[in-house]
């Protein structure tokens, strides 16, 4: 299709950690959704009396990440674990309700309007559903054009044909695809347009949530491939939101655990496969269905996932988890680093219990 | 002879567009406590086939040739009062999003109790000391309230248990199963399958799972079927198919995976997307994503641009391929 395409994408390796740069920072960050938005959603009638309650979605309670440059950070977790809302954050879509967001250095979540304009242009997104976040009025040509007119105003028309030309064929759409409508495409090739759309001002960091969930399999192959090309070609860094854990395997540098919007266990792909430390992390490995015969039983948990409207005290996880002890029960672990320099949320294992 | 016999199903849509066939010489069959893997991507027919198994095809679609003889009577040829016998009495379905099946107007226990007095006659009394007693067999935590729960009040997970019980409630002999854990996070997905996969190995029940993930189906069945667009292009026993499949796109489709390349590199992909129904390419329908398609000159085969592949047995797999053909006759020559 392209030439990228024919030969092998070479292999972002986490070996160089130490020099690694961040590129983007997060800090101490909350976010809470008013369960009830209106005045008059909020009051409740109790015990004869009219009472105002304002309830709280604890969608992130206290999350520190840190992506460094080149890699791909993947983010997974079950429904409602917050990490789409970390996507969300991170590109500014939702502000957070306490805590800070560094870009390169500069704090960006209290930016807005003009200021904010070159770093929207820096960081781009991809979202799940490439038959939502394509325009259904607008030809492919206008939705790939719209983005480098808004952020080069002072291009002329053949400059940005050319670029629109130019990531055309890197990603490899068609040119004739150009005069045609979203809705004329399968889901690959609206998310290949997607991407395009995403690589057209030539960002730094891409945050993807969930590109590949709504695709087939030989599909996410193609996308996933197409992802890695770029990332190779263009130097970026990647923000990846996923839940499928075979993908996080194959693509990330490394891996941030989220249970009940906070972060359970961080670490590099590889030894995160090889030796999964936090009890979520075993349960969550061991349930992906897999093709060998002779996987052993997957852990069961007891229980379901809270609701983040009253969070468990303490670890979060404690309900559920097979090795919680009264510490569990009464406070909240926080990220240790472990010998391997991976860090791990648990009680357990800093006590040595597991 | 097997419990369920289906033989050259051929399923229509009428549209006003033309004639779209979903299903075109469809044939496999099920014995008692077995468990059948269909897979196959969107598009392929796989849920059409689901439907098409208990005749719950309706207009614009129709049964255009073929049987589906259960325990030797063809459920194609049947009334409406004789399908509702068998019609989640000795098959019955589950289906991909739980809150579509289950009523939300009605609580658990009424649509528990509604279901048996139609196939039973028994007391309301009788009705909910079964489903109480179905409920208990898939795990409830604390069944009695349950009963007289709403759907909205439970989690996803615990929906599509309750549709597991009500599929089990008046203990058929087959399951069909279309994605039934799509919709769920994978811990819960794992949970619900070892349920489905326990209770039909105690109850001798056999299941049908239609999916999309090859995981599933290998951890699940002992045979499996591929579909592409609207046809089987192999079947056999699960563990061969997934250990060294011979059509290329099941072979495809397996190497796709991410967990069949090392980590970081590039993914085997498949070039293109699935036809649509409507327009379906002449012979072999896969021949203009496959990688087998020109000769040893270069040149495109002919045979499978234009005639559609007969099945070959290649050990215990059957495969629809030209390209499996020739090689399986070179070996024997």
């Amino acid at each position: 299709m392209n030439a990228v395409a024919a030969q092998a994408s070479p292999v972002t390796t986490s070996q160089n950690h130490a020099e690694a740069e961040s590129l983007l920072e997060i800090r101490g960050m909350y976010k809470h959704f008013p369960l009830a938005d209106g005045f008059l959603e909020q009051l409740h009638f109790e015990k004869g009396r009219l009472v105002r309650r304002n309830e709280q979605v604890h969608a992130i309670n206290g999350v520190d990440l840190t992506v460094r440059r080149g890699e791909a950070l993947c983010v997974v977790g079950e429904s409602g674990c917050g990490k789409s809302t970390v996507a969300r954050l991170v590109m500014g879509l939702l502000s957070p309700s306490a805590g800070e967001i560094r870009y390169d250095g500069q704090r960006i979540d209290n930016m807005r309007g003009k200021r904010l304009l070159p770093y929207r242009q820096r960081m781009q997104m991809i979202f799940q559903n490439p038959y939502a976040s394509l325009n259904p009025r607008m030809t492919i040509q206008q939705t790939l054009e719209e983005p480098l007119r808004f952020h080069h105003p002072d291009w002329t028309t053949p400059q940005v044909q050319d670029k629109v030309d130019d990531v055309m064929a890197s990603v490899g759409i068609d040119p004739e695809w150009g005069k045609r409508f979203g809705h004329e495409f399968s889901g690959g090739q609206r998310q290949r347009i997607a991407i395009a759309r995403a690589l057209a001002v030539d960002p730094e960091f891409i945050v993807a949530d969930e590109p590949i969930s709504a695709l087939d399999v030989s599909i996410q192959a193609q996308v996933l491939n197409l992802l890695m090309d770029a990332q190779a070609e263009r130097h970026l860094t990647y923000l990846f939101i996923t839940h499928d854990l075979a993908v996080v395997e194959h693509f990330g540098t490394r891996v941030a655990v989220m249970y009940l919007g906070t972060v359970c266990e961080l670490a590099d792909t590889r030894s995160l496969f090889a030796r999964p430390k936090h009890p979520y992390t075993q349960a969550l490995l061991s349930a992906i269905p897999r093709l060998e015969d002779d996987r052993p039983e997957h852990v069961r948990l007891s229980g379901e996932v809270p609701t983040p409207v009253h969070l468990p005290s303490g670890c979060v996880f404690h309900g559920r988890c097979p090795h919680a002890m009264e510490r569990c029960r009464q406070e909240v672990p926080q990220l240790i680093v472990t010998d391997d320099g991976n860090q791990v949320a648990c009680h357990a294992v800093e006590e040595g219990r597991i | 002879m097997a419990l369920l016999e289906v033989s050259n199903l051929d399923v229509r849509f009428a549209l006003r567009q033309g004639e779209v066939r979903a299903l075109r010489d469809v044939s496999f069959t099920l014995d008692r406590g077995e468990r059948l893997g269909i897979v196959g991507e969107s598009g392929a027919g796989k849920s059409v086939a689901a439907f098409t198994l208990l005749n719950l095809i309706a207009k614009p679609g129709y049964i255009a040739d073929g049987s589906i003889r259960f325990e030797g009577n063809d459920l194609a040829r049947m009334s409406a009062r004789e399908l509702r016998r068998v019609r989640g009495n000795r098959i019955s379905m589950i289906f991909q999003d739980p809150m579509m099946t289950l009523n939300p107007v009605l609580s658990i226990g009424e649509q528990m109790v509604e279901s048996l007095k139609a196939h039973r006659r028994i007391s309301t009394r009788e009705a909910r000391a079964i489903a109480l007693h179905k409920l208990k067999q898939v795990y409830i935590p604390s069944p009695e309230t349950r009963l007289d729960q709403y759907p909205h009040e439970l989690s996803g997970g615990m929906r599509q248990r309750i549709i597991i019980a009500i599929a089990l409630l008046l203990d058929p002999d087959i399951i069909v199963a279309d994605e039934p854990t799509t919709a769920l996070d994978v811990t819960i997905q794992a949970e619900i399958m070892t349920l489905l996969r326990e209770l039909c190995e105690k109850h001798n029940v056999g299941l049908v799972l239609i999916t999309h993930d090859l995981g599933v189906v290998s951890q699940m069945t002992q045979r499996t079927l591929v579909m592409y667009a609207g046809r089987v292009i192999e079947q056999g026993p699960t563990r061969e198919i997934i250990n060294d499949a011979q059509h290329p796109y099941t072979q495809g489709l397996l190497n796709a995976l991410p967990q069949m390349t090392t980590p970081g590199s590039r993914l085997n992909q498949i070039p293109g997307s699935m036809p649509s129904l409507a327009n379906t390419p002449s012979g072999c329908a896969f021949h203009p994503r496959c990688q087998y398609r020109y000769d040893a000159s270069g040149q495109p085969r002919r045979d499978c641009l234009e005639e559609v592949p007969e099945f070959v047995t290649s050990g215990n797999c059957d495969v629809a391929c030209h390209m499996v053909r020739d090689m399986l006759a070179k070996e024997a020559s």
